[in-house]
């Protein structure tokens, strides 16, 4: 295995601010890999996760980021689960996640970012999730309208997808958590 | 027995079929699901790739709900399962934690509310053998792959549910109705779940492997309790065929509907139709119990 890291993109790169966020001590990793065995998409991967991990041990900065595994990890955690050292590589791409959003680095993809902010946008209004409404944003902003475009009248038909929005939920719960956590962080910056 | 229900989203849209053979096994069953009013989405991935804090609020606003219940919670989705057994497990680790998500709430979160899977409570409250007692049809030899996926089973330290890599409760519950549970390699492997939208081409990938291993293990069905599991597998049985040849034909079947349909409730009550999959094969195989001793 190759790997290139550019020195010096950040002042002392993501490793601290990553370990924070997640609450994760990653100097513990002494790279055996079994993390990268029972990873279902290390083999689609360009960096599997021991090499994140490695890749923030020597100083990796923002250009981590942009590593495919941040966006195609489908948090299974099956890495967490097995690491001898009990390390929790899902919350430290969780938050590689978020920061790859604040950074605005290129659009993954599938463009998940697009997707996760559709889902909470219609969780945030009407308390639950809604289908219909979330994939067609997701279709709109990635113009993949023909994608899966059979599926859709025989889904229908079965009612696995629900037409009208959720109704029931508690929304304006839903609303005040979405409101007060924002609030949060803003005080926080 | 008496418990605060959580159906999750998804079972007003791809899971209701999950919902009401659910509720249909746990009527049969004499226990009571009193379905939480209000309840609210539990954010699952999109919330804890977005933000730690609304990852925890979202699922502890229906945990308070619950804790006013004075009842255990039970879910059916394995994701819903998983979000808000880590709700818990934060809130208890961290003080500091456990103040900001009160905060948010407007109210005192203790962590305290004990949430189960729906087969917890059939394997540990009812058990076995009062289960075995209210089978009118039995699954006859069928050979059913029972797959856990993820997020039953992990992270381990916070879900705590079976083995994490070799688990036998849905297995367990499969041989009691006189079907043959299979041993396979794939039981906690990936089917892609999250990604099921975005990335359709890394989830075929992963459904396929899965499925790839049900049939050489020799399997009549798959049976699941998550309906993220359950969509993935089910769906992209089409798109898999297109992509590779080959044509698994294998129905995904929620472990709900099985036992269902060995209660003797109606296929319309179950939702049988709503899979994509017919699952014609498994129920032409039911056998009456009487029959069996014939
Ligand atoms: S399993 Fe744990 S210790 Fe081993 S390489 Fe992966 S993160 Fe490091
Ligand atoms: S959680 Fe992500 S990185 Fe870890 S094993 Fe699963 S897909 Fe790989």
């Amino acid at each position: 295995m190759t790997m290139s890291i550019k020195k010096g993109t950040a002042s002392h790169g993501l490793l601290r601010t990553v370990e924070q966020m997640a609450d994760v001590d990653l100097s513990v990793c002494f790279q055996c890999k079994k993390c990268d065995s029972g990873c279902p998409v290390s083999h689609l991967t360009a960096s599997p996760p021991s090499e994140v991990v490695r890749r923030l041990h020597l100083g990796a900065g923002n250009e981590l980021l942009e590593s495919d595994l941040v966006w195609m990890c489908v948090s299974c955690e099956t890495c967490f689960a097995r690491c001898p050292m009990g390390i929790d590589i899902p919350s430290a791409i969780d938050a590689l996640r978020v920061l790859a959003v604040k950074q605005q680095t290129p659009t993954p993809e599938g463009d998940m970012p697009l997707f996760n902010r559709a889902f909470l946008k219609t969780v945030k209004i009407f308390g639950r999730t809604y289908d219909l409404g979330m994939i067609t944003a997701h279709k709109i902003g990635t113009k993949s309208y023909l994608k899966d475009a059979e599926k859709f009248p025989v889904m229908l038909k079965k009612k696995k997808i629900a037409l009208l929005p959720p109704r029931g939920a508690d929304r304006k719960t839903a609303r005040r958590i979405f409101d007060s956590v924002k609030r949060k962080k803003e005080n926080q910056k | 027995m008496k418990y605060a229900y959580y159906p999750g989203c998804a079972s007003d849209s791809t899971a209701r079929d999950q919902h009401t053979s659910c509720l249909a096994v746990a009527r049969s069953l004499g226990i009571d699901l009193a379905e939480i009013e209000g309840w609210i989405c539990c954010g699952t991935t999109p919330a804890h790739q977005t933000d730690r804090l609304l990852a925890a609020c979202l699922p502890a606003a229906n945990l308070v709900r619950a804790k006013k219940m004075g009842l255990d919670m039970v879910v059916t989705c394995a994701a819903c399962y998983s979000t808000l057994k880590m709700a818990n497990y934060e809130v208890l680790r961290h003080p500091k934690f456990r103040e900001q998500v009160s905060e948010v709430l407007g109210q005192n979160y203790d962590g305290s509310v004990r949430v189960r899977h729906f087969v917890e409570v059939l394997l540990e409250d009812v058990e076995l053998d009062r289960i075995r007692k209210a089978f009118k049809r039995s699954l006859n030899g069928l050979k059913v792959a029972c797959y856990y996926g993820c997020l039953l089973v992990r992270p381990p330290e916070v879900n705590q549910f079976d083995n994490p890599e070799n688990p036998v409760s849905l297995d367990r519950l499969v041989t009691a109705m006189g079907g043959e549970s299979l041993d396979w390699p794939h039981k906690v492997e990936c089917c892609g779940g999250a990604l099921s939208l975005t990335r359709t081409d890394v989830v075929v990938k992963l459904s396929d492997a899965v499925l790839t291993m049900a049939r050489a293990a020799g399997a009549d069905c798959v049976a699941v309790a998550c309906p993220m599991c359950q969509i993935n597998l089910d769906l992209r049985q089409s798109d898999i065929k297109k992509e590779t040849g080959k044509d698994h034909n294998l129905p995904i079947i929620y472990i709900t509907q099985l036992l269902g349909l060995c209660f003797g409730i109606s296929a319309e009550e179950l939702g049988l139709e709503k899979l994509m999959v017919s699952p014609e094969s498994v129920v032409k195989r039911l056998t009456s119990v009487e029959e069996m001793f014939e």
